[in-house]
Protein backbone atom coordinates (compact mmCIF):
# COMPACT_ATOMS: atom_id res chain seq x y z
CA UNK A 1 0.00 0.00 0.00
CA UNK A 2 1.53 3.37 -1.39
CA UNK A 3 1.12 6.34 0.93
CA UNK A 4 1.51 9.92 -0.35
CA UNK A 5 2.34 12.06 2.75
CA UNK A 6 1.99 15.83 2.00
CA UNK A 7 4.69 18.51 3.05
CA UNK A 8 3.61 22.22 2.98
CA UNK A 9 6.01 25.29 4.72
CA UNK A 10 4.46 24.98 8.60
CA UNK A 11 3.28 21.13 8.02
CA UNK A 12 4.35 19.61 11.32
CA UNK A 13 3.13 15.96 11.60
CA UNK A 14 4.42 14.52 8.31
CA UNK A 15 7.08 12.12 10.08
CA UNK A 16 4.78 11.20 13.01
CA UNK A 17 2.03 10.32 9.68
CA UNK A 18 4.82 8.73 8.01
CA UNK A 19 6.39 6.70 10.96
CA UNK A 20 2.73 5.80 11.99
CA UNK A 21 1.99 4.05 8.19
CA UNK A 22 5.64 2.38 8.01
CA UNK A 23 4.76 0.78 11.67
CA UNK A 24 1.66 -0.86 10.02
CA UNK A 25 3.42 -1.82 7.07
CA UNK A 26 2.64 0.90 4.63
CA UNK A 27 5.19 2.79 2.18
CA UNK A 28 5.16 5.74 2.53
CA UNK A 29 6.20 8.76 0.62
CA UNK A 30 6.99 12.74 1.27
CA UNK A 31 5.91 14.91 -1.38
CA UNK A 32 6.33 18.30 -1.52
CA UNK A 33 3.92 21.12 -1.87
CA UNK A 34 5.32 22.55 -5.04
CA UNK A 35 5.20 19.13 -7.13
CA UNK A 36 2.35 19.13 -9.54
CA UNK A 37 1.81 15.25 -9.48
CA UNK A 38 1.23 12.46 -6.86
CA UNK A 39 4.13 9.70 -7.24
CA UNK A 40 3.07 6.82 -9.28
CA UNK A 41 0.55 4.55 -8.23
CA UNK A 42 -0.12 6.51 -5.01
CA UNK A 43 -3.17 4.28 -2.93
CA UNK A 44 -3.77 6.82 -0.17
CA UNK A 45 -2.94 10.58 0.04
CA UNK A 46 -2.51 11.82 3.93
CA UNK A 47 -2.43 15.73 4.46
CA UNK A 48 -1.11 15.49 7.93
CA UNK A 49 -1.54 18.28 11.03
CA UNK A 50 0.53 21.21 11.30
CA UNK A 51 0.58 25.03 10.68
CA UNK A 52 0.52 25.17 6.78
CA UNK A 53 1.25 28.50 5.86
CA UNK A 54 1.75 29.70 9.59
CA UNK A 55 -2.30 29.30 9.75
CA UNK A 56 -2.31 32.97 8.07
CA UNK A 57 -5.85 34.60 7.24
CA UNK A 58 -7.24 31.00 7.81
CA UNK A 59 -6.34 27.91 8.71
CA UNK A 60 -5.74 26.27 5.65
CA UNK A 61 -6.53 29.03 3.47
CA UNK A 62 -3.42 29.00 1.20
CA UNK A 63 -2.15 25.49 1.08
CA UNK A 64 -4.95 25.10 -1.34
CA UNK A 65 -3.02 26.94 -3.91
CA UNK A 66 -0.46 25.03 -3.75
CA UNK A 67 0.53 23.04 -6.57
CA UNK A 68 0.21 19.34 -5.39
CA UNK A 69 -3.36 20.26 -4.79
CA UNK A 70 -4.33 20.67 -8.33
CA UNK A 71 -3.26 16.70 -8.48
CA UNK A 72 -5.14 16.13 -4.98
CA UNK A 73 -8.32 16.99 -6.31
CA UNK A 74 -7.99 15.28 -9.73
CA UNK A 75 -7.06 12.33 -8.06
CA UNK A 76 -9.90 12.60 -5.50
CA UNK A 77 -12.68 13.29 -7.87
CA UNK A 78 -10.95 10.30 -9.94
CA UNK A 79 -11.76 8.50 -6.49
CA UNK A 80 -8.40 8.65 -4.97
CA UNK A 81 -8.60 8.02 -1.22
CA UNK A 82 -7.55 11.07 0.65
CA UNK A 83 -7.42 11.90 4.53
CA UNK A 84 -6.95 15.19 6.45
CA UNK A 85 -5.58 15.42 9.61
CA UNK A 86 -6.24 18.60 11.64
CA UNK A 87 -4.67 21.15 9.14
CA UNK A 88 -5.02 18.75 6.28
CA UNK A 89 -8.75 18.60 7.40
CA UNK A 90 -8.58 22.40 7.33
CA UNK A 91 -7.22 22.16 3.86
CA UNK A 92 -10.02 19.80 2.95
CA UNK A 93 -12.63 21.82 3.40
CA UNK A 94 -11.01 25.56 2.07
CA UNK A 95 -10.44 23.60 -1.12
CA UNK A 96 -14.18 22.58 -0.96
CA UNK A 97 -13.03 18.31 -1.32
CA UNK A 98 -15.13 18.21 2.06
CA UNK A 99 -18.37 20.10 2.85
CA UNK A 100 -18.82 22.72 5.78
CA UNK A 101 -15.55 24.58 7.50
CA UNK A 102 -13.43 25.08 10.88
CA UNK A 103 -13.51 27.94 12.87
CA UNK A 104 -11.63 29.18 16.19
CA UNK A 105 -12.70 26.59 19.22
CA UNK A 106 -15.51 28.37 20.96
CA UNK A 107 -13.25 28.99 24.21
CA UNK A 108 -10.37 30.62 22.17
CA UNK A 109 -7.82 28.23 23.80
CA UNK A 110 -5.46 25.91 21.60
CA UNK A 111 -6.67 22.40 23.02
CA UNK A 112 -4.45 19.51 23.53
CA UNK A 113 -5.34 16.63 24.72
CA UNK A 114 -6.74 13.17 24.80
CA UNK A 115 -10.51 12.83 23.79
CA UNK A 116 -13.53 9.88 23.32
CA UNK A 117 -14.92 9.70 19.83
CA UNK A 118 -17.76 8.14 19.67
CA UNK A 119 -17.43 6.16 15.90
CA UNK A 120 -20.86 7.15 14.13
CA UNK A 121 -20.19 5.52 10.77
CA UNK A 122 -18.08 2.54 9.62
CA UNK A 123 -19.32 2.02 6.13
CA UNK A 124 -16.49 3.28 5.02
CA UNK A 125 -12.86 3.12 4.18
CA UNK A 126 -11.66 4.55 6.84
CA UNK A 127 -13.39 3.09 10.03
CA UNK A 128 -14.08 -0.17 8.77
CA UNK A 129 -12.11 -1.89 11.26
CA UNK A 130 -14.10 0.42 13.88
CA UNK A 131 -17.51 -1.05 15.36
CA UNK A 132 -20.51 1.27 15.30
CA UNK A 133 -20.70 3.26 18.74
CA UNK A 134 -17.30 1.93 19.72
CA UNK A 135 -15.27 4.80 21.83
CA UNK A 136 -12.03 5.76 20.35
CA UNK A 137 -9.58 7.75 22.44
CA UNK A 138 -7.34 9.69 20.75
CA UNK A 139 -5.15 12.87 21.26
CA UNK A 140 -6.42 16.06 19.64
CA UNK A 141 -4.35 19.49 19.56
CA UNK A 142 -6.20 22.69 17.59
CA UNK A 143 -7.13 25.89 18.22
CA UNK A 144 -9.39 26.27 14.75
CA UNK A 145 -11.10 22.37 15.35
CA UNK A 146 -15.05 24.13 16.12
CA UNK A 147 -17.01 22.54 12.99
CA UNK A 148 -19.44 24.47 11.56
CA UNK A 149 -22.16 23.76 8.57
CA UNK A 150 -25.67 24.93 8.32
CA UNK A 151 -28.83 23.29 8.85
CA UNK A 152 -29.02 21.72 5.39
CA UNK A 153 -25.56 20.83 5.07
CA UNK A 154 -25.97 19.05 8.21
CA UNK A 155 -29.30 17.16 7.29
CA UNK A 156 -27.21 15.67 4.29
CA UNK A 157 -23.99 14.78 6.19
CA UNK A 158 -26.56 12.72 8.36
CA UNK A 159 -28.52 11.50 5.61
CA UNK A 160 -25.44 10.02 3.53
CA UNK A 161 -23.24 8.78 6.27
CA UNK A 162 -20.69 11.24 5.94
CA UNK A 163 -20.42 11.51 10.20
CA UNK A 164 -17.27 9.40 10.90
CA UNK A 165 -16.79 10.55 14.82
CA UNK A 166 -18.18 12.65 17.54
CA UNK A 167 -16.69 14.06 20.64
CA UNK A 168 -17.72 12.28 23.58
CA UNK A 169 -17.70 11.43 27.14
CA UNK A 170 -16.86 7.47 27.97
CA UNK A 171 -20.09 6.23 27.70
CA UNK A 172 -21.14 7.76 24.30
CA UNK A 173 -23.02 11.01 25.22
CA UNK A 174 -21.69 14.08 23.09
CA UNK A 175 -19.44 16.49 24.80
CA UNK A 176 -18.89 19.83 23.53
CA UNK A 177 -15.51 20.08 23.49
CA UNK A 178 -14.56 23.28 20.73
CA UNK A 179 -17.96 23.77 19.80
CA UNK A 180 -18.28 21.89 16.76
CA UNK A 181 -21.86 21.39 15.40
CA UNK A 182 -23.38 18.48 16.66
CA UNK A 183 -19.79 17.80 18.35
CA UNK A 184 -18.30 16.18 15.12
CA UNK A 185 -14.79 15.82 14.91
CA UNK A 186 -14.78 14.31 11.30
CA UNK A 187 -16.58 13.45 8.27
CA UNK A 188 -16.51 12.10 4.72
CA UNK A 189 -17.29 13.33 1.29
CA UNK A 190 -20.68 11.66 -0.23
CA UNK A 191 -18.57 9.82 -2.59
CA UNK A 192 -16.63 8.20 0.85
CA UNK A 193 -13.16 8.67 -0.51
CA UNK A 194 -12.26 11.71 1.06
CA UNK A 195 -11.79 11.88 5.06
CA UNK A 196 -11.27 14.74 7.16
CA UNK A 197 -10.36 15.17 11.00
CA UNK A 198 -9.33 16.79 13.92
CA UNK A 199 -7.88 14.15 16.17
CA UNK A 200 -4.73 12.77 15.45
CA UNK A 201 -4.75 9.07 14.85
CA UNK A 202 -1.43 8.68 14.46
CA UNK A 203 -0.08 9.54 17.83
CA UNK A 204 -2.45 7.08 19.07
CA UNK A 205 -0.32 3.70 18.18
CA UNK A 206 1.81 3.17 21.39
CA UNK A 207 0.53 2.12 24.74
CA UNK A 208 2.89 4.08 26.60
CA UNK A 209 1.83 7.03 24.61
CA UNK A 210 -1.66 6.81 26.08
CA UNK A 211 -3.87 4.65 23.67
CA UNK A 212 -3.37 2.18 20.66
CA UNK A 213 -6.76 3.27 19.13
CA UNK A 214 -5.12 4.66 16.10
CA UNK A 215 -4.39 1.72 15.07
CA UNK A 216 -7.36 0.60 13.97
CA UNK A 217 -8.21 3.85 12.11
CA UNK A 218 -5.49 3.60 10.33
CA UNK A 219 -5.73 -0.43 9.20
CA UNK A 220 -8.76 0.75 7.84
CA UNK A 221 -6.79 1.71 4.56
CA UNK A 222 -5.22 -1.03 3.88
CA UNK A 223 -5.68 -3.74 1.16
CA UNK B 1 -6.06 53.22 -5.88
CA UNK B 2 -6.72 51.20 -2.57
CA UNK B 3 -9.08 48.21 -1.74
CA UNK B 4 -10.23 48.26 1.87
CA UNK B 5 -11.93 44.96 2.53
CA UNK B 6 -13.96 44.26 5.89
CA UNK B 7 -14.04 39.85 6.03
CA UNK B 8 -16.13 38.94 9.20
CA UNK B 9 -18.52 35.65 10.55
CA UNK B 10 -22.00 35.94 9.02
CA UNK B 11 -24.49 36.46 10.99
CA UNK B 12 -26.16 33.75 12.65
CA UNK B 13 -22.27 31.85 13.15
CA UNK B 14 -21.35 32.42 16.37
CA UNK B 15 -17.67 34.82 17.36
CA UNK B 16 -16.53 33.37 19.91
CA UNK B 17 -13.79 36.69 19.69
CA UNK B 18 -16.56 38.64 19.49
CA UNK B 19 -18.30 37.24 22.26
CA UNK B 20 -15.41 37.55 24.63
CA UNK B 21 -14.78 40.59 24.20
CA UNK B 22 -18.32 41.71 24.51
CA UNK B 23 -18.13 40.11 27.91
CA UNK B 24 -15.28 41.82 29.03
CA UNK B 25 -16.26 45.01 27.97
CA UNK B 26 -19.32 44.26 30.20
CA UNK B 27 -17.33 43.44 33.00
CA UNK B 28 -15.55 46.74 32.75
CA UNK B 29 -18.83 48.37 32.82
CA UNK B 30 -19.40 49.75 29.78
CA UNK B 31 -23.05 48.22 30.02
CA UNK B 32 -24.06 49.40 26.59
CA UNK B 33 -22.78 47.24 24.06
CA UNK B 34 -25.40 45.30 22.97
CA UNK B 35 -23.36 43.06 20.39
CA UNK B 36 -19.88 42.55 19.30
CA UNK B 37 -18.81 41.19 16.33
CA UNK B 38 -14.76 41.21 14.83
CA UNK B 39 -13.52 40.25 11.91
CA UNK B 40 -9.80 41.86 9.75
CA UNK B 41 -9.51 44.40 7.26
CA UNK B 42 -7.47 43.93 4.09
CA UNK B 43 -5.98 46.84 2.96
CA UNK B 44 -4.48 46.23 -1.10
CA UNK B 45 -2.75 48.94 -2.72
CA UNK B 46 -3.90 48.59 -6.28
CA UNK B 47 -2.66 50.01 -10.14
CA UNK B 48 -6.43 49.51 -11.50
CA UNK B 49 -7.22 52.64 -13.36
CA UNK B 50 -11.41 51.97 -13.10
CA UNK B 51 -13.08 51.29 -9.82
CA UNK B 52 -15.45 48.68 -11.23
CA UNK B 53 -12.75 46.93 -12.85
CA UNK B 54 -11.36 47.05 -9.50
CA UNK B 55 -14.17 46.10 -7.14
CA UNK B 56 -14.75 43.27 -9.64
CA UNK B 57 -11.70 41.43 -9.09
CA UNK B 58 -11.27 42.68 -5.39
CA UNK B 59 -14.59 40.79 -5.52
CA UNK B 60 -13.32 37.56 -7.05
CA UNK B 61 -10.26 37.59 -4.70
CA UNK B 62 -12.79 37.68 -2.00
CA UNK B 63 -14.82 34.55 -3.41
CA UNK B 64 -11.58 32.66 -4.03
CA UNK B 65 -9.28 33.59 -1.01
CA UNK B 66 -9.84 36.85 1.31
CA UNK B 67 -13.38 35.12 2.72
CA UNK B 68 -14.34 31.65 3.43
CA UNK B 69 -17.93 32.31 2.14
CA UNK B 70 -18.98 29.01 4.10
CA UNK B 71 -18.41 31.17 7.31
CA UNK B 72 -17.72 34.65 6.15
CA UNK B 73 -19.23 38.19 4.49
CA UNK B 74 -17.50 40.58 3.21
CA UNK B 75 -17.44 44.47 2.40
CA UNK B 76 -15.34 45.98 -0.21
CA UNK B 77 -14.79 49.82 -0.41
CA UNK B 78 -12.80 51.15 -3.59
CA UNK B 79 -10.99 54.67 -2.39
Amino acid sequence: MKVAVLRFPGTNCEFDTQYAFERLGYTTTLVWHKEDRLPKNTQLVVIPGGFSYGDYLRSGSIAQFSPIMKAVVKYANNGGKVLGICNGFQILTEIGLLEGALKRNNNLHFISKHQKLKVINNDNNFLRKCKKGEILNIPIAHADGNYYIDDKGLEELEANNQILLRYSDSSGNRVVVNGSVTSIAGICNKEKNVFGLMPHPERALEVILGSIDGIKMLQGFED
Amino acid sequence: MKAIINVYLKNGVLDPQGKATHHALDSMNFSKVEDVRIGKQIIMKLSNRDKEEAYKEVEKMCEELLANTVIEDYTIEIV
